[in-house]
This record gives C-alpha cells, structure tokens and sequence, in this order.
C-alpha cells in the first residue's frame, strides 16, 4: 500500500553540506509545504463556506416552520405558507424510477462487460458508456423535451395504459412532461455511472473465487450470480448509492420535462415537481426574505441527502475493493 | 446429470444474451443521442450561427458568437480558480498530509464534490453575486471554477499517489529536498494524467447550466470584460429550447452539437491519453 | 555530475504558462468603451424591449441595454437587491415590496410605464381553429379547476357554432413570478369571489391545477406541445406562433378580441393614472374594451450614483415615452395614452 510520499527529511538529507545552503533549501521547503496547505485548506474553508451559507440563509425559514417543512405539501408564497413535502414527493419518486430502471440494466452491462465480454471488447464498450456520462445534463434535457416526451405521448404510454391502466401509477391523463417522463431521462443519466463502478468492483473480485467455482463445474453466469456478484454486493451497492446522488440533484433534465407542477399525485403520469427544479425556477425572483429562504432551506435538504448518500457510497465501494474475500 | 447439464448451459446462455442486451441498449442510447444531435445539430449549424449575436425576440435568424465567447470566458476563469487549488491541494494530500488533517481534507473535497450545481448556485449569488452588486462572468467563473476543486484535488493525488515511491527515494538519496523531489521527478511521471483528469474537469463543468443561471445570468450583447453578465452555451439552449420559437428550436439544436462536441471531444482525448494508465476519476 | 534537477527550464515553463493565462485573462477582460447597463423581469414585454433595446443600441452604439426576460418577479426582487440597474414588471409593485425596496437600497423606486400589453387565454384544441368566446366564469372555472372538460355548458354555450370536444381540460400557467399571472389573477379576483378567496392575487400563486412553463415562452411553448390545452399568454407571443385565442366577455356584454383598438379603449376607460403610476385596468367599463389589459412598467431607483448609467437611463426613458412607441404596434402592444406619456415626461426628472 503506498504512503504518501511524506518521508523522513531529515533521515536522507545529505550530511556535508554548508550551513547556509541547508537553511537556503529549508526556506524554500517551508514555503513549498504552505503553499500546499493553504490550498488544502482553502478546499477545507470553501467547503465549510458552503454548509454554513445554507445554514444562515435558511434560519428564517427553519425558525418559522421547523421540521414540519418537511411534511407540509402547501407552497403558496402568497400566504406565505411553504412545505417541502411536494419536492421532496417529486425528487424520490423520480428517481426511484430511475434506478428501478437503470439499476438492472446497468448490472447486466456490467456483468456483461466484467464477467462475459472478451478484454478488448469490454474496453471498448466502456469507453462508449463512459462518454455517455460526460453528456451535459441540458443536452439530456433537450432530447427529452423534443424526442422522449412525443415519443411518450404517441406510443409508449398508450401501449402501457392499454396493458397496465388499472394500476393507480398509470391513472389519469398524460400530458408528456410528468414525473414518469423526468424518471425515465434521469435513468438514462446514471446508467452510465451504474455500469462503469460495478464493472470496475466486480474485476476487483479475486480470481481465485471465480476459479474455484468454475473448478467445481459452476457455469459461467452460476460463477457469476452465485459467488462473484455477492462477492462484490456491497460495491454494487456503493454504486447504486452513487447513481441515486446524481439523480437527486439533477436539475436542468428534470425541470424541462417534470411538468412544475408541486403535487403528490398517485399517478405517474401527472405532472409533478423536484427541489432541484423548483430552486431553479423560482430562485431569482423569491420576492421576499421567507421565500427565498425556505428555497435555500430546501437547497440544504437536498444537499444534507446527497451528502449521506455519499459518504454510505464511498465506505461500500471501499469495503468492496479492499476485497470481499472470503474464504 | 446430463439434463442439469443442459439446463445449466441453457440458462447460461440466456443470460449472456440478456447481458449482452443490456450492453447493446446501453452503448446503443448513446449512439442514439449522438446521432440525433449530429443529425439535427449540424443541419442547424451556419455561419451566422458562429458569427452574430442574437435576434430581438421573435425575429429569425442571429446566432450565439456571443454564448460561445462567453462560456469560453467563464470556463477558462474557471479553470484559473479551480486547478490550481485543486492541484497544490492534491499535491499536498498526497505528499504532505498529516493523517488527520489530510482526512478531514479528503472528507470535505468528497462533501465539495457532492453538491448539487444548484446549491453552489445559490452559495455564489450570495457570496459573489449579491456584494457586487451585479451578475457577472466573474460569479460565473467562481461558480464553476469551485465545482472543478474536488475532481482536480483528487485526480492530482490518485496520480502523484501511483507514482511509484522509489522515485521519489532516489530523488532525496541524490540529495534533493523534497520540494524539488515533487516538483522536478513525481509531479512529472505524474503529468499525463494529471493533464488528463484536468481535461476531464473541465469538460464536465463545461456543460453545467444551473449555476450560471443564477451568477452570470445572460445577455443578448456581447460581454466585455468580467464585471457583465454573459450569454452562455448551456443557458442558451435552455432558454430556447422551452420557448415556442421554431427558430429558436434550430438554434437550440445547434448549440446542443457544438457543446456535445466540445465536451466529447475532450473527454475522448483526455481518457485515450490516459487509456494507458490506471486511474480515470468516475464523476 | 549532470543535475538531475534541471528547475530553470520547468520554471520557465511554468512562468510561460502562467504569463499566458494573464495575457489571456487580459485580453478577455478588456472592456470596450460601451456603457451597458443590466435589466431583468418581465417575458410579458419581452419582444417588446428585445426589439427596442435593440434599436436603442443602433442608434447609440456605446450604449448597451441587456434585458433579461427571468419573470416580473425576478425583476422586482433583483432590482430590489440591486443586482440589476433597472427592473420590469407588469403587477406593479405592493405597498411592502416598496417598503422592501426602500429599505434595502435607501431610495424610493419609480414605476414607468412602457406599454399596454393584454392577457389572452390561448388553447391548442385539436380539429378547431376558431376563435372561442369564453365568458369570466368560464375563465374562473377552468383555472380553479372545477371546469374540466372542453365540453362544458360554461364553455360550450358561448360558443353554439363549435363542437367542443369531451377531452379532458389541461391548465398550463406559470411556474415562475410573473406580472402575466399579476395581470390574470388580477382579473379573476375581480370576477369571481371563489377566486379572490381561494387563490388571490400575486405574482406567484398556488395555483389548484395545471402544468407550469417558465417564462410567456415556457407557456407558448408548452401550450404548443400538449394537446387540449388552455393557457394565458401575452398577445405578441400568441400572435407570432400563430396560437388560436379565445375572446373575453367584457363588463358590458361584449366578447371582445384582444388588439390594439381593445386595449387601448380599456386604457381610456380606467380611472386617472396616478401620481406613482401604479394602476390596474382589468376588467375595464367600456364595450369596446378588452378585460384583460395592463400597463407594464419599469422599476427604476430613484437615486442612481453612477451619473454615466443614469444619464443612459434618462436618455432611454426619453426615447421610450417618444420615438421608441412608433415600435409598439408592429409587435401588437398599444401605444401610452397620450396623457400617461405626458405625466411619464414630467416623473423622468425624479430620477436623481
């Protein structure tokens, strides 16, 4: 395992030289080492900056409703009454559907791509898929408005309403931008997030556990589903964790076809409202001290969430890669 | 025997098909948005587009020279504020660093990291945007500049982390201080990728649109110096693309291409640069 | 020995690099000798001020006026925290965001008004191209959400001639602040009780059913897209994506087309234009008159410390009140009556 290159200075700084020359070089050493660590502070600081601004622009707004912001569904700015709960509503269900998509595709690709597919296809195909996450989120948003949502309205959700309409998600008029619409672009947006880790956590699985069951005349995918992919569960997970960070605060995508609508319908299909969108569109004009501060309140709602998502993604990817290794 | 044999490999061979078909919709969305964009995008494209500013609201023609020099303009103050503190930083966690101090320093770069662009948005017109007085390329640039911090501090330690430690050893046996140890051997074997996972940051925040719309706001001019408000790519195709102006369609179609192809484009080069290496920084 | 540690060249190189990102820095920075000045708020004269703001620029070169369309009540709240120079809103503003505003930037704010815009409720309805009559209960229906078909006898009945169909109604009204919202919610209240008690009047509103757009343009758009259905739009932009609009029933009777005969004897019909400008003409007396009109304003301090902006600003609004309406009515807003634009010349001197 590395260290940092952090070593003892003193232990090979060459003995002979001049008194001066050492002094000399210790000034500039000094100087190296604070540069450094003014700029690691300053990530440390900007962070920290970030939290408190959240925190003291939302005091007026925490003070007055407390923790029922949380579950209170009305957002009249006129009456000056806002709850959280609607965005809250729309953010979980969107991306609920999201991994409900993205999560089985995505772990088949990368089983595919880990497990299946020779080296340098496999490569190959992930270079592809790994583009597909550097697409810029209103891009996303464009294809959705002008390619998804018509395509939504003319085949796919009548096909689905004719088979599946007596469920309560698929009641109700479909108007192209809805909270299905938004889940489904918000799928296309983490899948490659989805792949790329769990291919990467399951080649870290040792080869040993896959020899050994190919040994015992397991076939490929028994290999895989029974002994690798538990093996890499927990990385697996990581990177679901992950995926769901992004979606949380996927702002442009979500608010070009979500509908901006703050409701809770049972129906995927109306139109609903995420706390990414609604900052987006109401920030700039929150006349008012309440307003805008129960807006930046639901900004530190979305970033306390994302937050712990990441920090549960990080310890199971780590677990993972430091090997699953049973024995 | 023989029949459990049977059934084993049937069902094995569904399931690399399945798999497989997984892969195939996968790579193939990609395709797909690529092809259409292209296909779309490149019909759009025009001279004018390159060259004149804007139209009044509901005249056609114009184009957006003033978006392209404006998210060039955020993007390489962007990049002034956040690579080099993302670097030295990085260099210090990786050389440096108490483990202490170095851990509370990855946790936070992690924290950074995981901040929606909105919620910095909303933190820049705060700090930046609302003590000026004005929205400006400046916010703009500050904005995106810190969402670059966390991918370069951790890209620039992954790299210096994997160079291996005996070159450093043979740099101070040789009588280097440390300093010149980093700066002159390990930062060095280190350049490509960092290089790379630079390129990489960059071409991520250069499709972001949520901060900008509340720090560099926009402008139907052209934005001299760094105290204005800036028309933007990204903002842009927002802002035409909900609007009902078929014209402003085309347009949108068109800057959509030329940000796609912007950011692919570097994305390809900078992960073929660093294909023969290890570490690419995931998000 | 050979040194293995070469620093002047990667020094150099470093300065190199870093001399050519301040060249570059530089030169982006240069600034021209333009004055420009930054406004914000309202999408209801949006293509007006684009166009004007537009002509401004040729006539005086060195002066720059960027308007950004975020909503009126983007632009109340950012004139009110000055970022921006000046703002626009067609829902002038109330009694404590002039407080607010006082407060904030330690002078008063002035309201100028710019034109006379109208709401018009436009529909995508399938199979009809006609115009529709809607009645004010009808309106209030629909957007309260108790009419929910097309079909309905408070729509159909005005409208004998058109087979209105049995599809579901589809609202779209504005997610973001608006003085267009100002406008219509304006008018409801004034027609319906059961409005004005259950939903008021604001520029944003919570409002009980249908899909939001950002922006005139996030509705056009987004009335465009979907089918059946109905929403409120300034007339320019119904006009220049050639939506069909519907006529409102005025206060004498009389389903009226919004056009600039209509808004201007609105305009005419309302009471005296106040000292501050602030009025409302919804609903307006008058058989000719078109219900849903507005003036729309721009929010300009009163103080401005900046004798280069200010004197830009004096100059525009000059223009505006005189040369600048001969632009109006090609985008379909009515000129200022010829009394407001005198009142307007003599309030221009209360800028400090």
């Amino acid at each position: 395992m590395a260290t940092t290159g952090a070593l003892n200075q003193d232990a090979l700084t060459p003995p002979s030289r001049g008194e001066s020359f050492v002094r000399r070089f210790r000034a500039d050493e000094e100087l190296a080492y604070l540069v450094t660590l003014t700029a690691a502070a300053a990530v440390f600081l900007i962070t920290a900056l970030v939290w408190y601004e959240l925190f003291a622009q939302s005091s007026l707004s925490r003070h007055k409703f407390g923790w029922g912001f949380l579950f209170t569904s009305t957002w009249d700015p006129i009456a000056g009454t806002f709850g959280a709960l609607p965005f809250i509503y729309g953010t979980v269900v969107t991306s609920a559907l999201a991994l409900l998509i993205a999560v089985p595709q995505g772990l088949g690709a990368a089983i595919f791509l880990a497990e299946m597919a020779p080296p340098r296809i496999s490569n190959a195909l992930t270079f592809l898929i790994e583009l597909l996450a550097a697409v810029p989120s209103v891009i996303y948003g464009l294809l959705g408005i002008f390619i998804l949502v018509p395509i939504l309205q003319k085949s796919v959700v009548p096909a689905l309403k004719a088979v599946l309409g007596e469920l309560p998600i698929f009641q109700g008029a479909f108007y192209g931008v809805s909270t299905f619409s938004a889940g489904i672009v918000l799928s296309v947006m983490i899948l490659p997030f989805i792949v790329s880790v769990s291919r990467e956590v399951l080649l870290s699985v040792p080869r040993d556990q896959r020899e050994a069951s190919l040994a015992l005349g397991a076939s490929q995918w028994q290999t895989t589903w029974r002994v690798v992919v538990p093996n890499a569960s927990s990385g697996i997970m990581g990177s679901i964790f992950l995926a769901l960070a992004r979606a949380l605060g996927e702002t442009m995508a979500v608010t070009m076809v979500i509908g901006n609508t703050p409701q809770i319908k049972a129906s995927l299909l109306a139109p609903g409202y995420s706390i990414a969108a609604v900052i987006a569109n109401e920030f700039t004009e929150a006349t008012g001290d309440l307003y805008l501060s129960a807006l930046i309140e639901l900004g530190l709602v979305l970033f306390g969430v994302t937050f712990v998502l990441n920090g549960l993604a990080r310890i199971l990817i780590l677990t993972t890669s430091r090997g699953g290794a049973h024995s | 025997m023989r029949t459990s044999d049977w059934g084993k490999d049937l069902v094995n061979q569904i399931m690399i098909g399945i798999t497989g078909l997984c892969t195939l919709l996968t790579v193939g969305t990609l395709i797909f948005i690529l092809g259409y964009l292209v296909y779309h995008g490149s019909a759009a494209l025009s001279w004018s587009f390159f060259t004149q500013l804007p139209a009044p609201v509901g005249e056609t023609g114009g184009g957006m020279a003033n978006a392209i020099v404006g998210s060039g303009k955020v993007l390489l103050l962007a990049t002034l504020i956040g690579i080099p503190i993302g670097f030295l930083g990085g260099v210090y966690l990786s050389e440096y660093g108490g483990k202490t101090f170095s851990f509370v320093v990855r946790y936070m770069t992690d924290l950074l990291n995981g901040v929606p662009s909105i919620v910095i948005g909303i933190v820049v017109y705060a700090l930046v945007v609302h003590p000026m007085g004005h929205f400006s390329t400046f916010a703009g640039g500050v904005a995106l500049g810190v969402m670059m911090i966390p991918i370069s501090v951790r890209s620039t330690e992954e790299f210096l982390h994997a160079v291996p430690q005996s070159l450093r050893e043979a740099a101070l046996a040789l009588g280097a201080p440390k300093w010149k140890a980093i700066v002159s051997v390990v930062i060095p074997a280190a350049m490509r990728g960092i290089i790379s996972g630079t390129m990489l940051d960059l071409a991520r925040v250069a499709g972001e649109t949520a901060p900008l719309l509340f720090t560099a706001l926009s402008n139907q001019f052209w934005s001299p110096g760094w105290n204005q408000p800036t028309a933007t790519l990204p903002v842009m195709i927002f802002t035409y693309a909900i609007a009902p102006y078929d014209d402003w369609h085309r347009q949108a179609w068109a800057a959509g291409f030329v940000l796609l192809a912007l950011v692919l484009s570097i994305n390809i080069i900078a992960r073929l640069a660093l294909s023969r290496g290890t570490y690419v920084p995931k998000s | 020995m050979k040194s293995l540690f070469d620093l002047r060249g990667k020094v150099a190189a470093r300065n190199r690099f870093m001399a050519l990102g301040v060249a570059l820095l530089g030169l982006a920075g240069i600034a021209t000798a333009a004055l420009s000045l930054t406004g914000a708020g309202a999408t209801f004269p949006y293509p007006m001020y684009s166009k004007w703001f537009n002509e401004y620029h040729k006539m005086h070169p060195d002066t720059e006026i960027n308007y950004q369309s975020i909503g009126s009540g983007g632009g109340i709240k950012q004139v009110t925290e000055g970022t921006v120079d000046f703002g626009a809103s067609d829902g002038p503003m109330n009694d404590q965001q002039i407080a607010e505003f006082k407060q904030k930037r330690g002078c008063d704010v002035l309201h100028f008004p710019t034109v006379l815009g109208a709401d018009v409720p436009v529909y995508n309805l399938p199979g009809v191209t006609a115009t529709l009559n809607f009645t004010p209960e009808a309106l209030a229906g629909i957007f309260l959400g108790k009419i929910t078909k097309w079909n309905d006898p408070e729509i159909q009945k005005p409208n004998p001639s058109v087979k209105l169909p049995n599809n579901d109604l589809v609202v779209v009204h504005r997610s973001d602040g608006s003085g267009t919202t100002y406008v219509w919610v304006d008018y409801l209240s004034k027609v319906s009780p059961a409005w004005k008690q259950k939903v008021g009047v604001g520029t944003s509103v919570n409002w009980p059913v249908g899909l939001g757009g950002k922006g005139n343009e996030g509705v056009s758009g987004q009335v465009k897209q979907t089918e059946y259905s109905i929403g409120y739009v300034e007339l320019v932009y119904a006009i220049q994506n050639k939506f069909p609009y519907g006529n409102v029933r005025n206060q004498s009777g009389v389903f009226v087309k919004a056009d600039l005969a209509s808004v201007t004897a609105a305009a005419a019909a309302s009471p005296n234009m106040p000292d501050d400008f602030r009025v409302s003409i919804t609903n307006a007396p008058g058989k000719n008159s078109y219900p849903i009109a507005s003036f729309t304003w721009l929010l300009v301090p009163s103080k401005i410390r900046d004798p280069a902006k200010k004197q830009a600003i004096v100059d525009f609004l000059h223009w505006m009140i005189g040369p600048g309406q001969k632009f109006t009515e090609a985008l379909a807003y009515a000129q200022l009556p010829k009394q407001v634009a005198g009142q307007e010349e003599k309030a221009v001197s209360k800028i400090q």
